[in-house]
């Protein structure tokens, strides 16, 4: 499985994700500098946290206007996997690969903490390692990731599925219907502000995350196996 | 091509909360200003511009501001408009 994550000015968690790619799965990995305009022959896109052009004006609208961000878009139009985690849920939303947007914690602070987020649905890639409503201990880092949308699009979230990761009681953000993950339509790209890469070494922050990309490459394994068929 | 110069206002919906706004009100209330009700924050930008006219200028304006200065899902938007000459 080919993993390519995209570098921003101010990307802080790219070389995290990189970690957990290419040193604990044994992936092939590529760091994409936001310049690029070429993804070359990945499957799996990372826009990792961070703070992106410093946050300016909104988290995550400079990073949009990137040169890379068109081939991303293109990629998750193809129906291929686009991961982003804090600072790339907010690109993701900002992109409008995802709806809503991500606001000012409620309680005005950063938040740097981890905290039990429950898995809302187990028929995705990202998330077939996992029992429905287990509580992974997730870490998270951000001072805004309070999830907001319109009550319509809430809805139609809701009816869709596409809530993959749920805060547990006491919600730490206020983020609307405790959503801490969400997933397009297609269950191809996926948003969460919880950051899995940080909970995927046992030395360090625990393995809770690790099963999302552990169930990713095997689905693509089973996958590539079945491409290979006659 | 005339300079214009847009004074832009971006408030957030009526609709979505804003705590900062919140903490600022209870602030003023808790010092000598129980008057006041209500605090939202917003956000202003100053730019400048040339364009052939001044609709045309208006128009450009309003296009940024709807695709990139401002978040529709949350926010709102009002500018003024100087021509420089």
């Amino acid at each position: 499985m080919n993993c390519g994550i995209v570098v921003f000015p101010g990307s802080n968690c790219d070389r995290d994700m990189a970690w957990v790619t290419e040193r604990i799965l044994g992936q092939p990995t590529r760091f994409i500098w936001h310049q690029e305009t070429d993804l070359g022959e990945v499957d799996l896109v990372i826009l990792p946290g961070g703070f992106s052009y410093g946050d300016y004006l909104r988290c995550g609208m400079l990073a949009r206007f990137s040169p890379v961000m068109a081939a991303v878009v293109a990629h998750a139009q193809a129906g291929k996997w686009v991961l982003g985690v804090c600072n790339g849920f907010q690109i993701l939303t900002e992109v409008g690969l995802l709806p809503g947007t991500l606001l000012r914690n409620r309680d005005l602070q950063f938040i740097c903490d981890t905290v039990p987020v429950q898995v809302e649905r187990t028929d995705l890639p990202w998330t077939q390692r996992y029992q429905k409503q287990q509580v992974l201990n997730l870490p998270i880092a951000h001072g805004e990731g309070c999830y907001y949308a319109e009550p319509a699009v809430l809805h139609q979230l809701e009816q869709q599925g596409q809530v993959v990761f749920r805060y547990v009681a006491p919600n730490p953000n206020g983020s609307l219907a405790d959503i801490a993950g969400i997933c397009n339509p297609q269950g191809n790209v996926l948003g969460m502000m919880p950051h899995p890469e940080r909970a995927s070494d046992g030395e360090v922050g625990g393995t809770d995350g690790l099963g999302l990309f552990q169930g990713l490459l095997a689905w693509y394994s089973k996958s590539a196996c079945a491409s290979q068929l006659p | 091509m005339t300079t214009y110069r847009a004074e832009i206002y971006i408030t957030l919906k009526p609709s979505v909360l804003d705590p900062a706004g919140t903490a600022i009100t209870k602030g003023l209330q808790q010092q000598q200003y129980p008057g006041v009700e209500q605090v939202r924050i917003g956000k202003y930008i100053e730019l400048t511009l040339t364009a052939a006219n001044t609709a045309a200028a208006e128009a450009q304006v309003e296009r940024m501001c709807q695709e990139v200065l401002t978040n529709p899902v949350i926010e709102t938007y009002r500018f003024r408009l100087e021509g420089e000459g």
